[in-house]
């Protein structure tokens, strides 16, 4: 069991809404998207499965290339693969409606 | 701010079983009526399980939903059977727990207030062992207390199915939906061959679970009240006319003396055929109860 | 070759029913079930303090048509049975006022539920039900419900007969055990070793198959300390008798409800998380 960690201090523009998606299915996560508290965004990260904190820099790296709201991103997982992790956070965004 | 909690128009049409736990407690609702109760935002996790490098969830597996259906107040409590095979927990037994006792309160003080149990589950999660066979012993007692004012209505749909100490809150539910797909017993085939071998259960002979356990067998049996499609339409159809119908007039785990007769007129010499069974029950019915 | 904890458990586990039945015994005078019911439901109305009381137990009978309940599982005929005795008790005391329904005494010693095709085929799941249903009834007409664990006590088998009890007591003893599963059977489920199931137990409380971690839960009333647990001295049934009135006793001075099973100090520290999330959900039912 990992916790991560992640800031990402460009992501200034402001978000007002929080959105929910997902399930902590074998293979799979969720993720709760909800402002943040400042003009920054933050990434929380409880994962069942070790040894891949590289993996997932990879893959909020992506996000955060093309993301740039200021969330509060916490994800409970049990073993998403990357292609999965980002398909759940698009999802999240298009809850978001931001 | 704004919850994100559309239903795209096309899974209206399309199959119940599909649905996340969540979705389907929400669906069953009137629109613009409900509201979730504890959940994943408030992140209510359990403690049990991180200490065991088992993932939480942020709902702890259980949604709570309140609001009208066909216009009466009613709460559904619905497990996610892809979480820990829905398995009940120390706070996904307490959250429903709590919202069964909270509808009673609102019934006896005048608001009859409906409970739908979506349950999709093994039983207790043995990572919590103990608190989640309490909190089971507790969900019966509270179902028991709700009953007497309001109609309790479990849905299993599938494909987890509900087994293990849930079964016996199906069993003192007032009314049981099913699916074809979904099945209800206290042990489930893999328990079964594994503590009385595999001449007592194949679990790999899925004709025969369906046979034993699948919704059509225990509807026809007496055991479930009603089959139903696996659709939006179908499920909540059922669930409505049963909120609407209300407190039967007696419950199923009421009629000992019934099943008495039943058990008694069993032959255990061999294996029982479930058709058979079916016929023999129906010979040995009592009066209709409502509908 | 020095013996496992698992084969001392093994070995004590050969004694299932008959801690039941001892106690049974010691406790109403006597040992067999009544004519018209099957020989492994054991039923008996008799006297404790100045009342008299419905105890039930359920024991092995190698003889059952049924062959999984041979072993004391709870099977069939054994939840009908005990929902009909608890049920024409409740009915012949049904004008009574509170303070003199009869106290309905589960006695505790069940391997399990049974494990059963002809079980699953005639919907076991119902009989556990309406056991389960008919104690509560009587506890919730105001009936005070004990159980008494004096050996196992496990998972459909403990929800059927004695789970809805009022008030729990337990023998304290290795050979009492409370849980959901056996610990092989667990071991397989969750992929781990017995060894590591017994070593998690010690850090998780509600995880451990030992009754003095159980009791940390604060679903129990009391834990008894007795020497023999098959052959009780007349003062430890003595002992036991005065646990057991005491706990009817404060029965019927509180609520109908299981809700002391939330509020007792031992509660307040194991199910915080339970309890935080009750609290949560009554405010928030409010404001919908």
């Amino acid at each position: 069991m990992e916790d991560i960690e992640f800031e990402y201090p460009n992501a200034q523009r402001r978000i007002t809404n929080r959105a929910h998606i997902g399930v902590v299915g074998s293979g799979d996560m969720e993720v709760l998207f909800e402002p943040s508290e400042g003009a920054w965004a933050h990434v929380s990260i409880t994962t069942s499965v070790n040894g891949f904190q590289d993996a997932w820099k990879v893959v909020f790296d992506r996000f955060f290339s093309r993301f740039d709201g200021s969330v509060l991103i916490q994800v409970n997982d049990a073993g998403a693969t990357p292609g999965s992790v980002l398909l759940r956070l698009e999802q999240a965004v298009e809850a978001l409606g931001q | 701010m704004i919850e994100a909690n559309v239903i795209p128009v096309f899974v209206n049409r399309g199959s119940f079983i599909e649905l996340s736990g969540r979705e389907r407690a929400q669906a069953l609702f009137d629109k613009g009526t409900w509201r979730e109760l504890v959940g994943p935002f408030d992140r209510v996790v359990s403690p049990w399980l991180p200490m065991q490098g088992v993932a939480p969830q942020f709902d702890d597996g259980c949604i709570v939903i309140k609001g009208k259906i066909s216009g009466k107040p009613a709460v559904a409590i619905s497990l996610e059977g892809a979480f820990q095979g829905g398995s009940i927990g120390e706070v996904s037994g307490a959250k429903m727990v709590a919202a069964l006792d909270l509808a009673t309160i609102d019934s006896r003080n005048g608001k009859p207030t409906a409970a739908i149990l979506l349950l999709e589950t093994g039983g207790v999660r043995l990572q919590e062992a103990n608190l989640g066979l309490a909190a089971i012993a507790e969900v019966i007692a509270s179902i028991l207390e709700l009953r007497q004012y309001a109609p309790v209505i479990t849905v299993i749909a599938g494909t987890v199915g509900c087994f293990g100490g849930m079964a016996l809150a199906a069993g003192v539910s007032s009314y049981v939906v099913m699916t074809r797909e979904a099945r209800l017993g206290l042990n489930g085939p893999e328990v079964i061959e594994q503590e009385s071998g595999k001449d007592e259960f194949d679990a790999s002979d899925r004709a025969l679970i369906w046979s034993i356990h699948g919704g059509e067998q225990r509807v026809e049996m007496g055991l479930a009240d009603d089959l139903v499609e696996d659709s939006l339409h179908g499920v909540g159809s059922a669930v409505q006319r049963f909120v609407r119908a209300g407190k039967p007039t007696q419950h199923r785990s009421e009629q000992v003396e019934l099943y008495r007769r039943r058990i008694v007129a069993l032959d255990a010499s061999s294996q029982i055929d479930p058709l058979a069974l079916r016929e023999q029950w129906k010979s040995l019915n009592s009066k209709e109860r409502t509908r | 070759m020095e013996e496992s904890q698992l084969e001392r458990e093994n070995a004590m586990s050969e004694h299932i029913g008959l801690r039941g039945k001892a106690w049974f015994q010691a406790l109403t005078g006597q040992n067999e079930a009544r004519k018209e019911d099957p020989s492994s439901v054991l039923t008996a109305d008799a006297i404790i303090g100045d009342e008299r009381a419905l105890f039930l137990c359920v024991i092995p009978n190698r003889d059952s048509r049924f062959p999984c309940v041979r072993d004391g599982q709870v099977g069939l005929e054994e939840g009908y049975t005990l929902a009909h005795r608890i049920r024409e008790a409740l009915n012949a005391d049904k004008d009574k006022p509170k303070s003199q329904k009869r106290p309905v005494i589960a006695i505790i010693d069940v391997k399990s539920q049974a494990y059963g095709r002809r079980e699953e085929t005639a919907g076991l799941f119902l009989a556990a039900a309406a056991s389960s249903d008919a104690y509560a009834s009587a506890r919730m007409a105001g009936h005070p419900v004990i159980s008494f664990v004096v050996g196992q006590a496990f998972s459909g088998g403990f929800l059927t007969h004695g789970y809805q009890a009022n008030r729990i007591l337990a023998l304290d003893d290795a050979g009492v055990t409370i849980h959901a599963m056996h610990k092989e059977a667990a071991a397989r489920i969750t992929r781990r070793s017995v060894e590591d199931l017994e070593r998690l137990g010690q850090q998780i409380p509600p995880m451990s198959y030992n009754v003095q971690d159980y009791a940390k839960l604060g679903l129990l009333y009391q834990l008894l300390h007795v020497e023999s647990l098959l052959e009780p001295s007349r003062s430890e049934v003595d002992e036991a008798k005065n646990a057991i009135i005491a706990a009817i006793v404060d029965v019927r001075k509180g609520p109908a409800d299981l809700s002391v099973r939330r509020k007792s100090p031992a509660a307040q520290k194991s199910r915080k998380a339970g309890i935080a999330a009750r609290a949560l959900m009554e405010h928030q039912w409010k404001n919908v």
